[in-house]
């Protein structure tokens, strides 16, 4: 949060990838996590969700409303990148 | 519930009193599920539950202890969970199973979320005494 403003960055990438599970309290702690970095100026993106957590997730009844998730790293990136016009490097 | 345990030594009992111990608890439970044949879906399923019950354990009661075994009723075969503590109880039952309802500021879909996924699910809390809960899944 507190590197957002230091070195002004546009974009977080938070990457989920080892995660075997997203039970809700991690989801609400990573949605609330991007609804702080945007409240900051910047935009956050959640990357490695994998298939069966996704699955867990929506039978759960999870939703993580208003936060951008991506497939992977690169997709991540690729998205940062369109939503920030190639201006400042994605953190 | 006519469900008895499988094997002896498909018992696994996990203390619970932090945020670490819910790993642990993770883990057993998806031994076991793939143990059975599971698939990693429904093993994602099953830790998925027992993540949000030990979660309730260590933000409600502190500590507690997450046991998993491998049960049967006559051909079925399946998973059961029970997710104890001392704690404080639950004071409306019917209320904490409500969608939308939390009293620590949470989504308010843990209990009956869990409910959603399991195709069995227990309940039992005494105020100033503590919660038991107890989940099963059946292999299909």
């Amino acid at each position: 949060m507190s590197k957002v403003g230091s070195l002004r960055s546009k974009g977080v990438i938070v990457d989920v990838t080892a995660l075997d599970v997203l039970d809700s309290f991690a989801s609400r702690t990573v949605r609330d996590l991007a609804y702080m970095i945007r409240l900051r100026g910047a935009e956050t993106v959640i990357v490695g969700i994998q298939p069966e957590v996704a699955f867990a997730m929506v039978q759960l009844g999870i939703t993580m409303e208003d936060v951008a998730t991506a497939l992977d790293l690169e997709e991540g990136l690729a998205y940062l990148d369109a939503k920030t016009q190639h201006g400042q490097r994605a953190l | 519930m006519a469900s008895v345990p499988s094997e002896p030594g498909s018992i696994r009992c996990v203390p619970v009193a932090s945020d670490d111990d819910l790993v642990v608890a993770r883990r057993e439970g998806r031994i076991l599920a793939e143990q059975l044949g599971f698939s990693t879906s429904e093993a994602t399923l099953v830790a998925t539950a027992i993540s949000e019950l030990a979660r309730n354990i260590v933000s409600y009661a502190r500590r507690g202890e997450i046991q998993v075994s491998l049960v049967h009723n006559g051909n079925k075969r399946g998973i059961n969970i029970v997710a104890r503590d001392e704690g404080p109880g639950i004071l409306d039952i019917n209320l904490a199973m409500r969608e939308g309802y939390s009293t620590s500021g949470g989504f308010g879909i843990g209990l009956p979320g869990v409910r959603r996924i399991m195709d069995e699910f227990d309940i039992a809390s005494d105020v100033g005494r503590g919660t038991t809960i107890t989940i099963t899944k059946w292999k299909r």
